[in-house]
């Protein structure tokens, strides 16, 4: 592995924290962890937004994105994370000769559209897998960083030794009602990243930041088929301020600067948060841009910066590091610094680009029908 | 009703898992314990790749109950590279595109819902391949020639 004179100064710096022990929010396991498998699945259907747009505001609305991914009539949380995941253990299964299903000790989803109000998605998962009977089986919630607060406890779970693998999906088929805001950039999706001891891994975690307040800007009341959200309260105080302390904890304690970035993932709710976030914290537009997708498949909610993340695994190069960051509504925002170890396997698997080129796109009509929304009887 | 069966079933919907015979050793799906080659006692269960091929299909346009919201759809009898041939919806295709011997693969998909109250039944459909069937190694290609 070839590192660059600026890495191997970020990673001399990273050592001196640890063995300085000197964080005070910066979450790092006493043995290292990281990722040996990931896989994404994106639905293969696309709306174009322009037709919200024509069908609710006589074409007024510009959309805030191009396009979104909308699931097929038979897909729902439960299959898009089994395809997800089907694919990182694809992917594990050649990474790590130790990896079965059968050693996952957690099968954890995190997503705001479980097809269950009370029975877990987790174990049908599991069960479709081949990780049962003995593991954990779980379902996540807080918005869109339902995955990641799965990621940082998968973290703890593997690096305490209370099980060598442990997999994590977001994912979603987001709601928005017909001619919200909401409408034109709910889309679907789902990521799957498994956790295990990080010198077989792909990816090593080198920390992560949780920041989170009682910030109500986006909420679903219990038997309610839409979301409900706070208009413009969604950005400045709740999307900007808690990913922009959480990055900037995580790099203040990790001694990093953006410059030490490859690759900066944040979630994904529209094209121009994760832009101007991103650009407010001193990235530049191609950190950011190969892992942004949300003007091709929409906002997968908490499947969103997950693939982000998937996308720009598929191309990261040994010792580039990768900044991650998600956005929960309600709200919070969990920051990741991965650093690659090894390229990813792409044999029997597609990427995630390969998802979001796949395409075939649907009338407003045949959207609706989809998504269940007229009503037939 | 019916979550009983929809429980015992799990295995073979979700995963394809069905026996293979450990006296002839033929694959066997769906599990039935007897091998429909030799008649002798086969419980060893068996996952199967997934992999097949379209043996001949139909498209559904008057649905039996439960089924009513996919309509139009496509059923196939598709024959699993291990050599059973297996009944199920196809997805993710438009039926002009579906032909004989279309190379699929196993999906795990929402079957059907017991009303609205009521389980959700997964298990396995049929999509065309994601990733088209690898070329043989010339080595092979000149060894079938040979033969």
């Amino acid at each position: 592995m070839c590192m660059s004179q600026e890495q191997h100064t970020a990673q001399a710096r990273i050592s001196q924290t640890i063995l300085g022990n000197i964080w005070e929010n910066l979450m790092r396991p006493k043995a290292s962890v990281g990722i040996v498998g990931y896989g994404a699945y994106i639905p293969r259907y696309r709306l174009v937004t322009q037709e919200i747009s024509e069908v609710w505001s006589g074409g007024n609305v510009v959309p805030p994105v191009r396009e979104k991914a909308v699931p097929g009539l038979d897909e729902d949380v439960a299959t898009m994370s089994l395809e997800a995941a089907r694919n990182a253990v694809r992917r594990a299964e050649q990474v790590c000769a130790s990896f079965t299903p059968q050693r996952l000790g957690a099968v954890w989803v995190g997503s705001e559209s479980h097809p269950y109000a009370v029975k877990p998605t987790g174990t049908i998962v599991a069960e479709a897998l081949g990780a049962t009977p003995y593991t954990q089986a779980a379902d996540w919630q807080f918005a869109c960083k339902a995955g990641t607060e799965a990621m940082q406890a998968a973290i703890g779970f593997v690096s305490s030794g209370m099980a060598p693998f442990a997999l994590v999906i977001g994912a979603d088929s987001a709601q928005g009602r017909p001619g919200d805001a909401l409408e034109y950039t709910a889309g679907a999706g789902a990521a799957a990243l498994i956790f295990g001891a990080a010198d077989e891994a792909l990816v090593e975690i080198e920390g992560s930041v949780s920041y989170v307040t009682d910030t109500p800007d986006f909420w679903r009341r219990p038997h309610e088929r839409f979301p409900e959200h706070a208009g413009r309260f969604t950005g400045e105080p709740a999307y900007f301020h808690h990913i922009t302390c959480a990055v900037q904890a995580l790099m203040r304690e990790l001694q990093l600067a953006p410059q030490d970035f490859a690759f900066a993932v944040f979630h994904q709710p529209n094209v121009k948060f994760p832009l101007k976030v991103g650009a407010d914290l001193g990235f530049k537009r191609e950190q950011i841009l190969p892992g942004l997708l949300v003007n091709e498949i929409g906002n997968a909610y908490a499947g969103s910066s997950l693939l982000g993340l998937t996308a720009v695994l598929d191309i990261a190069q040994p010792g580039q590091r990768i900044l991650m960051a998600s956005f929960g509504s309600g709200a919070g925002s969990d920051a990741f610094c991965l650093r690659v170890r090894r390229a990813a396997p792409h044999a029997g698997v597609w990427t995630t680009r390969q998802y979001v080129q796949r395409r075939v796109p649907v009338s407003y009509a045949q959207y609706s029908r989809l998504k269940g929304n007229y009503v037939m009887s | 009703m019916e979550v009983a069966r929809f429980w015992r079933t799990r295995h073979q919907r979700y995963q394809l898992v069905g026996e293979v015979c450990p006296h002839c050793g033929t694959k066997i799906f769906p599990p039935r314990d007897v091998c429909p080659a030799c008649e002798g006692e086969a419980k060893t269960p068996f996952t199967f790749s997934g992999r097949g091929e379209v043996y001949s299909f139909t498209t559904i346009h008057s649905a039996p109950a439960g089924f009513e919201k996919y309509v139009p759809y496509v059923v196939a009898l598709v024959r699993l590279e291990e050599g059973p041939l297996v009944t199920a919806q196809l997805t993710d295709v438009e039926e002009k595109d579906v032909y004989i011997g279309m190379p699929v693969e196993m999906v795990t998909r929402v079957l059907r819902e017991d009303g609205e109250r009521g389980v959700i039944v997964y298990g396995y459909k049929f999509r065309p391949r994601l990733l088209q069937p690898e070329p043989q190694p010339q080595r092979e290609l000149e060894a079938a020639a040979m033969a």
